[in-house]
């Protein structure tokens, strides 16, 4: 199959352009490293990202590609701030909206549910993820659908919606480019943004070799985009039914927005004459008035752009279609009552946290095992399975720049080291930290014990006590080198030097 | 004043120098300093694992060391956001209260509290890079932060900026965490190991002799990961700096 550019995408100097405009770095096109793939998982067993963070960076090309273009991000993202003298501002308002919403969330649901009827919007409520397929699947059914088109939405990711669909016979076809990528490799996004971000080129170029066609030797962008685009069209053109998430909704109008930088949302709402938005019930806002907060934080956050290329508001069916909002809970109320991780409702999902975070861009983002990945991830993602996800709070150096970035000002990392005291309050901690953290602070009670136990005069590597190495596998030494033992410790140096002073116990 | 000096158990056995700087800097100022030599260690591997009720003892120990002093000084900043914003696994008692809003990272001490505004003995004729201790840059705010939009400040800057001589080398991710993370570095080994590296990388890439920092914990890690690369960086704690070390 070939592709011929559209005369639009061409340069006018006779130049192609560089992956895209949002990367300012051109990347490399012919590497023939495989693509790492994401965590393992074993049913309910707790998730080994560090396991899985290694795979990633054991692809030096992957790896070193994913950190830049995310740190990319964060710099254009920077630029963006700096140019918005009330940015902190903005912050501060966007985080006081959201927590004043959350603390009257029924009566705004209520609200909105009473104006988007008015408006001929059909309100369904689901309880979860179960519920709310289910409550898709019957109006596809009832209406004869067998093709639905769909933009990106990380709640689909949560209630396993495709593979729902995939097991009723309801064709399935992801309308924004990265998700069509990963649902194209069976693949979930790893990104909530830029949910391809960590594959290469040439990656794409074998996804789309394999199962539409293209010239597995072509991984120029602007040619796999249009092979993408030759084969979806037609199948967008005859879906019957289209559907998008909602980034905001907005209680005292009844209508929602959604934005998105491809129109990819106005393809699935407005192609079809049936349009279901599903959308958490955590993305609701009061008015109008509240929504340019939002919308100026968003993809400044995100990508660093001052606004999404399509910020589209529904306000209803058009005329002889249909308009349904499924409004979904799958275990947000549940977080709503949670003392410290209720903040973590206000996310408007822009991904800033991920693209700032050290251990995310060397990570990947599937390595988390997890619908959302990253630190954002880490304290979500504990809220629907504690035991599956109890190692994610540990994947962070809790340096707290994610918390810093968030527009929505979520206090990330401290609620990182609150999942910590949770989970090891509850058990949910590995026996290796448990029994090591147990005997580092009975060491470190007791001043005797403790100088005891220094490895002085003798080889580091051996004698390391164990409260600095925690860990009898040594992981220190595998790429770090030891600190070299000096012939004596502070303490002997000011016992010997200040022993006037300061008379102990153990003296 | 009387001021008692917290050496932080890595700093005890590994860099001992950095203690003795520090408390002969103190000195310098004419304070009367003591070091309890009871001390182990502000309990900081416990909490940071979430294991609170284990650091439960050491807190209490750090109390009955410290509570009798003015101002607490330790030359780390990680330690001093420990015991000033965690140390929460004991109750909270005046003496812990004291102890909890009286401990001060060494730079903050000598910026906002003696402040210091000459080091006459201090020279150092070399291109160092800064590294800021993520607990000390976002939580002590020793720094102004790349994310947020802030007026540019930077207290170890100001203070080394007094040292004659010194001319610093730009980093092109000056925030960006090195990795150590406290257990992170031996529960999380590649990453952090990763992580490290590429500080490594960017502090070569600045043309540094030296790279300075408040906190040895970060730097431990930086010069692991930094000899097994064969890096040509030295790594020296800020005290020593300011003390007058000559290299």
């Amino acid at each position: 199959m070939t592709a011929e550019l559209h005369e639009e995408l061409t340069d006018p100097h006779g130049e192609q352009l560089d992956h895209g405009a949002a990367s300012s770095r051109p990347l490399k096109s012919r590497i023939s490293e495989p693509q790492p793939r994401g965590a393992k998982i074993r049913g309910n067993r707790p998730v080994d990202q560090s396991e899985a963070a290694n795979r990633f960076m054991a692809a030096t090309e992957h790896e070193a590609m994913h950190d830049a273009r995310l740190w990319d991000l964060r710099q254009k993202r920077d630029k963006e701030m700096h140019g918005i003298e009330e940015w902190e501002e903005l912050r501060n308002l966007a985080s006081g909206i959201k927590e004043h919403t959350l603390s009257k969330l029924d009566y705004y649901l209520e609200l909105f549910e009473k104006n988007a009827t008015a408006n001929g919007i059909k309100v369904h409520w689901a309880k979860d993820g179960a519920e709310h397929n289910a409550i898709v699947l019957e109006i596809l059914r009832s209406r004869g659908v067998e093709r639905l088109i769909k933009s990106k939405s990380m709640l689909t990711e949560e209630c396993g919606f495709r593979e729902f669909m995939a097991h009723n016979n309801v064709e399935v076809i992801e309308t924004d480019l990265g998700e069509r990528i990963q649902q194209l490799d069976d693949e979930a996004p790893s990104h909530v943004v830029v949910p391809a971000v960590h594959k290469l080129r040439t990656d794409v170029a074998s996804v789309f070799a394999k199962t539409i066609g293209s010239d597995p030797d072509n991984a120029d962008a602007h040619y796999l985009t249009e092979c993408q685009r030759e084969a979806t069209r037609p199948l967008i053109l005859s879906a019957q039914a289209g559907m998008t998430g909602g980034n905001f909704v907005v209680a005292e109008t009844g209508t929602f927005v959604v934005c998105t930088n491809e129109s990819n949302a106005d393809l699935s709402a407005n192609t079809p004459p049936l349009h279901i938005a599903s959308i958490g019930i955590e993305k609701l806002i009061p008015g109008l008035n509240e929504l340019p907060v939002f919308i100026r934080l968003l993809s400044r956050s995100a990508l660093g752009s001052p606004i999404t290329q399509y910020t589209s508001h529904f306000r209803g069916p058009r005329e002889g279609g249909e308009m349904h909002v499924v409004l979904v809970d799958n275990g947000r109320s549940e977080r709503l009552g949670m003392e410290k991780f209720w903040p973590g409702l206000k996310c408007i999902r822009c991904g800033a946290c991920m693209n700032t975070c050290p251990v995310f861009r060397r990570s990947g983002g599937l390595s988390y095992g997890a619908t959302y990945a990253g630190p954002i991830g880490l304290i979500i993602d504990p809220t629907f399975n504690v035991h599956k996800y109890r190692n994610l709070p540990y994947s962070s150096t809790m340096n707290g720049s994610c918390t810093n970035v968030c527009p929505v000002k979520i206090n990330i990392h401290e609620q990182i080291a609150d999942w910590r005291k949770t989970l090891a309050g509850e058990g949910e901690i590995s026996p290796v930290k448990k029994v090591m953290m147990k005997a580092a602070g009975e060491v470190l009670a007791s001043p005797v014990v403790y100088r005891a136990s220094l490895p002085l005069g003798r080889s580091a590597l051996r004698h390391l006590p164990h409260f600095m190495l925690y860990n009898k596998l040594n992981t220190w030494g595998r790429k770090r080198d030891i600190p070299e033992t000096p012939k004596q410790t502070f303490n002997e140096w000011y016992r010997r030097n200040r022993k006037s002073q300061g008379e102990g116990e153990n003296s | 004043m009387k001021v008692g000096l917290f050496v932080p158990c890595y700093v005890d056995m590994f860099h001992p120098e950095t203690g003795i700087a520090t408390l002969e800097l103190l000195e310098r100022f004419g304070l009367s300093v003591e070091y309890p030599v009871d001390q182990t260690c502000c309990g900081q591997p416990m909490t940071n694992t979430g294991c609170e009720r284990e650091a439960a003892k050491t807190e209490e120990l750090f109390v009955r060391n410290f509570g009798k002093y003015d101002y607490i000084v330790t030359p780390s900043g990680s330690c001093t956001n420990q015991v000033r914003n965690n140390m929460t696994a004991i109750e909270q008692t005046d003496a812990v209260k004291h102890v909890r809003s009286r401990t001060y990272e060494l730079v903050e001490f000598l910026h906002d509290v003696l402040k210091v505004d000459a080091f006459p003995w201090a020279e150092f004729p070399h291109r160092v890079a800064l590294h800021n201790n993520c607990n000390t840059l976002r939580n002590l705010r020793i720094a102004s932060m790349s994310e947020r939009r802030e007026e540019p400040f930077s207290k170890p800057k100001a203070l080394l900026g007094m040292v004659k001589g010194i001319e610093f080398a730009d980093l092109t991710r000056p925030d960006e965490c090195c990795g150590f993370g406290g257990t992170f570095s031996v529960f999380e080994e590649g990453v952090s190991a990763k992580m490290g590296q590429d500080k490594v990388t960017d502090q070569l890439r600045s043309g540094a002799e030296y790279v300075t920092s408040s906190d040895s914990s970060c730097m431990m890690h930086q010069e692991g990961c930094a000899r097994r690369m064969g890096a040509n960086l030295k790594y020296i704690h800020i005290a020593q700096i300011l003390n007058g070390a000559r290299a």
